[in-house]
C-alpha cells in the first residue's frame, strides 16, 4: 500500500495503482482523454501531466505507477501550463464544429476545453482534414475530429477481441481506420461510441435526432438477453431516442451489446396500439378494450379450466407473469409454462442459475461450454470470459457448434455424448478440467432445449460434482439463459402445476383438440401452427408471430414502457423503470390481466402495481431485494436418460434478431445485412 | 579503444578530458568545413581546435563562420561568438544553452540561410514524428509551418514569441525525446538570430506595402 502526498493531502492507494488513481483518491480531478479504467494504459494524450517532486519534467499520471513517498503536485504553474499547452495542441487541428456535432453537450473535449483551454486560437495555418471511414451501420465517423487517443483501437483489440481497428500513417497524418473499410465484426462494437472522447465516432442511427439536454433519462434494465445489463433509457416525449450503458461492476461493467443499444427503433414499428379481434373474414379487426375484455372473459368463462393454458414469452416482466399465474390459479388451470423453447429446466434453483455469478467468471481457471455461443447469447458476459482468458490463458472446451468466440477454444465435438466421455475421464480435456481449482461449466439453451435436455442437465451436474466444479467455496455450474424473463418465471413457478402441461404438452393437446384457450403473454417463438384449434389470446407489444396467429390481441407495453422486475441469468433481481408510455391504447401488461380477471368475475385482487408487487414479494421473498445474489443450494437435478448422439446446436444464430423488438428494428436488419455482406465478401475474396 | 582501455586501465582513460567529462568522444564534423570527417578526440577539446585540426577549418576561414550545431540536429545552434572559445564537452555546452548530444557537429558559414536551415530541420522532425502523443504530433507540424513562413518573412513579429512558446509547450511534455529534439533547434534560432527573423518580416512587410500602394 504505497502512501503518497497529493497537493499536501496524504493518501494510501492499493498496490498496482497509478499516480492518477492516487490523485483521484485525494479528491483531485485529473483531466484525461486516452486513459480509461477498463483499457490498457496508452499515455499518449498527455493531458494528465502532473508534477512529481525531484522529477525534471511533468509526468503522465496515468502511466506512472504510484510509489511510496511520492510527492505529487497538480496545482503548480508548470502543470497548468502543460495542460493548457496540450489542450491547445488538441484543438489546433480539431474542427471546432460543436454546433453540428452530435457529441456536443456530452463531449470530453468540450468539457475539458472549458476547464483547461485558452480563450482564443493562435493557430493561423490550415487545419488538417481527414477522410471519414466506413465502420458499418452503427458507427458514424467524422475523423477530422479525432484526437488519436486510441481508446477505440484498444477497446476493439482488448475487450471486443476483434483487432480490426488500428492506426495507419504517422505524425500528423496518423489516422484511425478499420483498414479494409468494413463493418466492425463485433457484437459490442458500438461501445466505441461511448468511449470516443470527441465526436469522431458517433451513433449513426441516433445521428442528429436529439441533444442530450432535451432527453429524459431513466435508469432501467435491458431485456435483449438474460445478462440484465444496466441501461439508461433516454426518451424525448413518448419516443425512446437511445439506450446507453449504466455502470454495474457485477453485471455489464460499462458495456452493452449492439442489440441492447440499437434494437430500440423496433419500438416504433409494428406496434400493437389497440385491441384487435379476428373477424369472420379471418382478418384482424380493431375493437374497443371493452369488447376485447368481454370476448376474452367470455371465452375463459366458457372453457373448462383444464382446457386453458398460458405461455409466457422471453421478455416478460415478473409482475405480468405473476398476474397471469394468479389468474390461471383462480381459473384452476395448471397449464402454465415460461419455457417457450422447451428447455428442460426448473425445480432446484441451482439447476437453472448462473451460480458462479457473472463476476465469478473472473475467478475461473478452466471452462467447459456446452451448447452455447456466449458471444451471441450474452455478448457482454463473453467479454468477461475473454478478459479472463487473456490474463490466464485458461483452457476452454466447447461442446456444440464450433465458433469464433474471441478467445482460443478447444472444440471437443458437437455430440452430447462427449459429456459421457468426459465423465468417464476418457476425453483428454477431462484432465484439464480435473487440474483446475475453480473449473466452470456454462450450459446453454442450445443443449437444454433438446429432447434429452434433462439428461444433459443431469450429466452436467454429475460432471460438476466429479470435477470439483461445485465445492464449499466455489460453484462454477452455470446455466446461460437468453431470455430476460425466464429466471423470474422459474423462480415464481410459472411452470406446469400438478398435472399441468408444458409447451410441448400444450401443443400436443391442441392438436388433438383438447385445448380451448391459449394465452400467449408475449410468446412469439412457439409454433402457432400446433395451436390452430385453440382460441389464441395474444398479449404483447409487437405484431409478430403471436399477433399474426391470434384470435384476439391485447396490446401491452414493451420493456421501456412499464415498471418491471427482471431476474437475470444469475438470479439477480433488478427493477426496470418506465421511460415512456405505451403507444395508443396499449396498457401495462399486469393491468390488462387484472382487468380480464375482473371481467370474468374472478378477480385476482392486486389493484395497483404496489399491491401486485407486495403479493409477488410475499410469494417469492427475494423479489423484494434488488441487486442481491442469493446463492442457490446445490441439489440433485436433471435426468439420467441416455444422451442422444446428435449434434448440439446453438439457440441463437442471428444475433441481431432474437425477439419481436429486434425483428422489427430496421437498424438490426441493416446490421444483419452488413454482416452477411462482409461474410460474403470474405468468402468471395478467398 | 576498448582494448587500449583494457591494456592501460581505467585511470588512464579517465585521465583524458576534463573533470566530469573524461575520456574521448567520436565527433562527426559536417557542413561548411574544408574536410568533413569522423574523428575520435579527447573530450573538452576547444571547438575551434577540433575544426581546424581535423576538418581543415571553416570554409573561407574562421571569420566566415555563422553558427555551429554542436551535438546533432536536435541541439540548439551556437553563433560564432559562442563558438570562439567553447570546449566540446557536456558541461561547457550545457552551460552555453546547448548540448554535446551525439557530437554530430554541423558547421554553417555565412552563406547559410540560417532560418531556412532550421526550417528544414523542423520539416525533418515533423516527418519523423510517430503521431502517438499529442504535443509532438500536433506541435511539430505547427512549428514547421510557422518556420516556413518565417523563412519568407510572412509573419508578424509577435509570432516569433508564439513560436517560442509552442516549442516550450512541446518540450518536456512528450513520451519520447523527439518532441524535445524538434523544439530545441528553433529555440536556438530565436535566441541567437531573432534580429535576422525580424529583418525578414520587416522586408516582407515593406514589399507588401509597396505592392499595396501600387
Amino acid at each position: 500500500m504505497p502512501k503518497l502526498t497529493v497537493n499536501d493531502i496524504e493518501v494510501d492507494v492499493e498496490d498496482g495503482s497509478t499516480v492518477l488513481h492516487a490523485c483521484e483518491a485525494a479528491g483531485v480531478e485529473i483531466p484525461r482523454f486516452c486513459y480509461h479504467d477498463r483499457l490498457s494504459i496508452a499515455g499518449n494524450c498527455r493531458m494528465c501531466l502532473v508534477d512529481m517532486e525531484r522529477a525534471p519534467k511533468p509526468i503522465a499520471s496515468c502511466a506512472m505507477p504510484a510509489g511510496d513517498g511520492m510527492v505529487i503536485r497538480t496545482d503548480t504553474d508548470r502543470v497548468k501550463k502543460a495542460r493548457e499547452g496540450v489542450m491547445e495542441f488538441l484543438l489546433i487541428n480539431h474542427p471546432l464544429d460543436c454546433p453540428i456535432c452530435d457529441q456536443g453537450g456530452e463531449c470530453d473535449l468540450q468539457d475539458q476545453a472549458m476547464g483547461y483551454g485558452l480563450d482564443g486560437s493562435r493557430f493561423s495555418e490550415n487545419k488538417r482534414a481527414v477522410d471519414n471511414k466506413h465502420m458499418g451501420p452503427l458507427i458514424s465517423t467524422v475523423m477530422t475530429r479525432c484526437i488519436h487517443c486510441t481508446r477505440c483501437v484498444r477497446f476493439a483489440t482488448e475487450v471486443a477481441g476483434v483487432p480490426e481497428l488500428g492506426a495507419i500513417g504517422r505524425g500528423e497524418t496518423m489516422e484511425i481506420t478499420t483498414y479494409l473499410e468494413k463493418t466492425l465484426a463485433s457484437e459490442l462494437s458500438a461501445n466505441v461510441i461511448d468511449l470516443c472522447p470527441v465526436g469522431a465516432l458517433t451513433s449513426r442511427p441516433y445521428a442528429f435526432t436529439a441533444r442530450p439536454w432535451e432527453l429524459n433519462k431513466t435508469e432501467s434494465i435491458d431485456v435483449m438477453d438474460a445478462v440484465g445489463s444496466n441501461i439508461r433509457v433516454d426518451a424525448r416525449g413518448a419516443q425512446v431516442m437511445r439506450v446507453l450503458p449504466r455502470l454495474n461492476e457485477d453485471v455489464n461493467e460499462e458495456w452493452i451489446s449492439d442489440k441492447t443499444r440499437y434494437a430500440i427503433d423496433g419500438l416504433r414499428r409494428q406496434r400493437l396500439d389497440r385491441p384487435y379481434a379476428r373477424g369472420r373474414d379471418g382478418k384482424l379487426q380493431p375493437i374497443s378494450w371493452d369488447e376485447a375484455l368481454q370476448t376474452v372473459a367470455g371465452k375463459l368463462r366458457k372453457a373448462k379450466a383444464n382446457r386453458v393454458a398460458a405461455i409466457a414469452g422471453n421478455q416478460c416482466d415478473a409482475e405480468s407473469m405473476f398476474a397471469l399465474k394468479s389468474l390461471m390459479a383462480r381459473l384452476g388451470s395448471p397449464h402454465s409454462d415460461c419455457r417457450q423453447d422447451g428447455a428442460k429446466i426448473g425445480g432446484a434453483r441451482s439447476g437453472y442459475l448462473f451460480n458462479s455469478t457473472i463476476a465469478g467468471i473472473d475467478d475461473a481457471d478452466a471452462l467447459l461450454i456446452v451448447g452455447s455461443n456466449p458471444r451471441l447469447e450474452a455478448a457482454v458476459l463473453n467479454a468477461r470470459i475473454r478478459r479472463n482468458w487473456l490474463a490466464t490463458q485458461m483452457p476452454i472446451g466447447v461442446i456444440g457448434q464450433d465458433a469464433d468466440l474471441t478467445y482460443a477454444t478447444q472444440w471437443l465435438g458437437d455430440d452430447a455424448t462427449v459429456l459421457d466421455e468426459l465423465l468417464a475421464g476418457k476425453h483428454k480435456f477431462a484432465a484439464k478440467l480435473k487440474k483446475a481449482k475453480r473449473p466452470m461449466i456454462i450450459l446453454g439453451m442450445g443443449a437444454l432445449r433438446r429432447a434429452d435436455g434433462a439428461a444433459i442437465l443431469g450429466r452436467s451436474r454429475q460432471l460438476a460434482e466429479a470435477f470439483g466444479v461445485v465445492t464449499d467455496k466455489w460453484n462454477g455450474f452455470n446455466i446461460l439463459h437468453n431470455a430476460a424473463g425466464r429466471v423470474a418465471g422459474l423462480d415464481m413457478g410459472f411452470v406446469p402445476g400438478r398435472g399441468g402441461m408444458d409447451v410441448a404438452g400444450m401443443a400436443a393437446a391442441a392438436k388433438s383438440g383438447a385445448l380451448d384457450v391459449l394465452w400467449s403473454l408475449g410468446a412469439d417463438e412457439i409454433d402457432f401452427a400446433d395451436f390452430q384449434s385453440s382460441f389464441i389470446i395474444y398479449q404483447g407489444h409487437h405484431g409478430d408471430a403471436g399477433a399474426h396467429h391470434a384470435d384476439i390481441v391485447l396490446p401491452g407495453a414493451a420493456y421501456t414502457e412499464k415498471d418491471g422486475i427482471y431476474l437475470n441469468t444469475e438470479g439477480r433481481v433488478q427493477y426496470a423503470n418506465r421511460a415512456a408510455f405505451p403507444p395508443g391504447e396499449a396498457r401495462e401488461d399486469w393491468a390488462i390481466i387484472r382487468a380480464v380477471s375482473g371481467a370474468i368475475g374472478k378477480s385476482i385482487g392486486m389493484d395497483s402495481l404496489a399491491e401486485l408487487r407486495a403479493a409477488l414479494c410475499d410469494a417469492v421473498p427475494h423479489f423484494a431485494m434488488p441487486d442481491q445474489i442469493f446463492p442457490a443450494k446445490w441439489a440433485k437435478f436433471g435426468g439420467r436418460a441416455k444422451l442422444a448422439a446428435q449434434p448440439v446446436t446453438n439457440a441463437i444464430d442471428n444475433f441481431y434478431m432474437t425477439c419481436a423488438i429486434s425483428r422489427a428494428s430496421e437498424t438490426m436488419a441493416e446490421c444483419r445485412r452488413a454482416q452477411q455482406a462482409d461474410v460474403a465478401g470474405t468468402v468471395a475474396a478467398e | 579503444m576498448a582494448p587500449t582501455i583494457l591494456r592501460r586501465g581505467a585511470s588512464w582513460f579517465a585521465g583524458l578530458g576534463k573533470e566530469n567529462n573524461t575520456g574521448t568522444k567520436l565527433f562527426c564534423i559536417s557542413g561548411h568545413v574544408n574536410k568533413p570527417c569522423n574523428v575520435e578526440e579527447e573530450m573538452g577539446i576547444p571547438l575551434r581546435e577540433l575544426l581546424e585540426k581535423h576538418a581543415g577549418g571553416v570554409r573561407g576561414g574562421w571569420d566566415n563562420l555563422l553558427a555551429v550545431i554542436p551535438g546533432g540536429s536536435s541541439t540548439p545552434l551556437m553563433p560564432i561568438d559562442v563558438c570562439a572559445d567553447i570546449t566540446m564537452d557536456f558541461d561547457a555546452l550545457r552551460n552555453a544553452g546547448t548540448g554535446l548530444g551525439t557530437a554530430g557537429v554541423i558547421v554553417m558559414d555565412k552563406s547559410t540561410d540560417i532560418v531556412n536551415a532550421i526550417a528544414r530541420l523542423s520539416y525533418f522532425y515533423k516527418h519523423e514524428s510517430c503521431g502517438q502523443c499529442t504535443p509532438c504530433r500536433e506541435g511539430t507540424g505547427w512549428m514547421w509551418r510557422m518556420m516556413e513562413r518565417l523563412v519568407r518573412g510572412e509573419a508578424e513579429n509577435h509570432e516569433i514569441d508564439t513560436l517560442e512558446q509552442v516549442t516550450r509547450q512541446i518540450e518536456g511534455h512528450t513520451i519520447c525525446a523527439l518532441g524535445d529534439a524538434a523544439a530545441w533547434p528553433i529555440q536556438g534560432l530565436i535566441k541567437h538570430f531573432r534580429p535576422e527573423i525580424e529583418r525578414r518580416i520587416a522586408a516582407r512587410h515593406a514589399v507588401d506595402a509597396v505592392a499595396a500602394a501600387e
